[in-house]
């Protein structure tokens, strides 16, 4: 697989449409996070902390959107076949780690003041968790595989079954909490807040997007060095 | 007919399997060794109070099963690994199914004895009253041992053939064990406690879903990871 054809094959990303969109998520960002932090009035019980929420909430709805990005690409590279589906597979992974790793981070910030410590057996924080282990067994097994076919092809089923295997976890963690009662985190959010939320929500959604793009064309440009390499070790041009 | 063809594919692999293992016994005897070493080591961890190492005895026992079972999905595959056999095997025509359901078998063969044995010296160590549903029990151990043997074989095709077997294994296979550790603990421990609130029941519906969907899936993907 060495051949010009095949280098030519690779994907080739176009990058300045995606530069202005990178813009644009950054500044949609600044202004909702500007909107939500200046509009939203201090919480009955939590006061000002509860202005987390407008970088912990989104942060964990990206992270759930983050493995059905890995199911959809990693199906679509079993069916196809194109190194573009694969490695967008492992950018949406890779995005998705750190984003639940954020939110995990985040909602330890918010516990600490709120419930006195810094961790409780949530069901929503555990099976966060739960996911963030999952996406970094996934990354793993990436960076432990250098065959490219191989790689791509294994990548594809670890992240079908973990992607399915993610609402089952969140399932059975849940009925585990509801059987050992104990305090959970607020499910229902005042009127105020929402707007704030979900404006934040969709400028999370640009700016993971754009994360995932910007990876992708990182990734491709490694697959680029990777298959020049090849070629170079086995004497071509 | 081809399902008998495949059927008697799934009976050799196995057979197979458990030939070679039961000629060596080394890795018998070591898994369940090992076994055996990790509820010690969980009893120091507990102990020695009763009542401390009564409640965990649940939890324990499927960590140790766990701990030791990963060995043995990786040797499922080392033995072939080793003399070149895996590419031989794929030779031969037919199903890719049928080479994972045959080594599906023999791991179920081997964890089942293990667990067996370990489940055994468990009831001794941490003092674990038998309850009178003990048929009940056996179900949820031997769920449990279908959804973690189906996923380690799965992920063990992998791990063995990649850099760092060692390492990868458990930390691809663990987390997505939850769901059944979770449920195989949980309705342990109620049994265990003469399940004055019924969840046991809830929680073996929930192994037995898990088992059906996890094992279709990871025969539909098996062909996927091992022509790679």
């Amino acid at each position: 697989m060495t051949d010009p054809a095949a280098i030519r094959d690779l994907p080739r990303p176009n990058n300045r449409r995606w530069s202005w969109f990178g813009v644009f998520a950054l500044l949609f960002l600044a202004g909702a996070q500007a909107f939500a932090l200046l509009t939203s009035p201090p919480d009955r019980d939590m006061g000002d902390l509860q202005k987390i929420w407008y970088v912990h909430v989104p942060s964990a709805w990206m992270s759930l959107l983050a493995p059905g990005a890995v199911l959809v690409f990693s199906l679509r590279y079993l069916w196809k076949r194109r190194e573009g589906d694969d490695l967008l597979a492992a950018s949406a992974a890779e995005v998705g780690a750190v984003f639940s790793g954020l939110t995990l981070v985040l909602g330890m910030l918010w516990g600490r003041p709120a419930w006195g410590v810094w961790w409780v057996w949530d069901a929503r924080l555990t099976s966060m968790l739960v996911l963030f282990l999952i996406l970094v067994g996934y990354l793993s097994l990436r960076a432990f595989v250098e065959d490219p076919e191989r790689r791509a092809q294994w990548s594809a089923a670890v992240g079908i079954l973990g992607a399915i295997n993610a609402p089952i976890v969140y399932m059975s963690v849940k009925w585990w909490r509801t059987l050992h009662q104990v305090q959970s985190s607020p499910s229902t959010m005042d009127p105020a807040y929402v707007l704030g939320v979900r404006l934040n929500a969709f400028a999370f959604l640009f700016v993971m997007i754009y994360f995932i793009r910007r990876r992708y064309e990182a990734a491709c440009l490694e697959r680029a060095a990777e298959h020049a390499a090849e070629a170079v070790a086995l004497g071509g041009r | 007919m081809a399902w008998r063809d495949d059927w008697r594919r799934v009976r050799t692999i196995a057979w197979k399997d458990l030939t070679t293992e039961r000629r060596s016994k080394a890795g018998f005897n070591g898994v369940v060794a090992l076994g055996v070493t990790i509820l010690v080591l969980f009893g120091f961890a507990l102990g020695p109070d009763a009542q401390a190492i009564r409640a965990a005895a649940a939890g324990a026992l499927w960590l140790a099963v766990l701990f030791a079972g990963v060995l043995a999905f990786n040797r499922s595959y080392q033995v072939e690994l080793e003399t070149g056999a895996l590419e031989q095997l794929l030779l031969y025509p037919g199903s890719r199914w049928t080479i994972f359901s045959g080594k599906l078998l023999a791991n179920l063969t081997f964890v089942g004895l293990m667990l067996v044995i370990v489940v055994l010296v468990g009831i001794v160590l941490f003092q674990v009253r038998v309850p009178a549903a003990w048929p009940s029990l056996v179900g949820v151990l031997a769920l449990g041992a279908v959804g973690l043997v189906a996923l380690g074989t799965f992920y063990a095709a992998m791990a063995s053939r990649s850099r760092a077997r060692e390492v990868l294994l458990p930390l691809l296979l663990f987390p997505m064990l939850v769901p059944v550790l979770l449920a195989a603990m949980e309705a342990s421990k109620a049994l265990l406690g003469g399940d004055l609130m019924h969840e046991a029941g809830a929680w073996m519906k929930m192994l037995c879903a898990y088992d059906v969907i996890f094992l279709m899936a990871t025969h539909l993907a098996f062909e996927q990871v091992i022509e790679a």
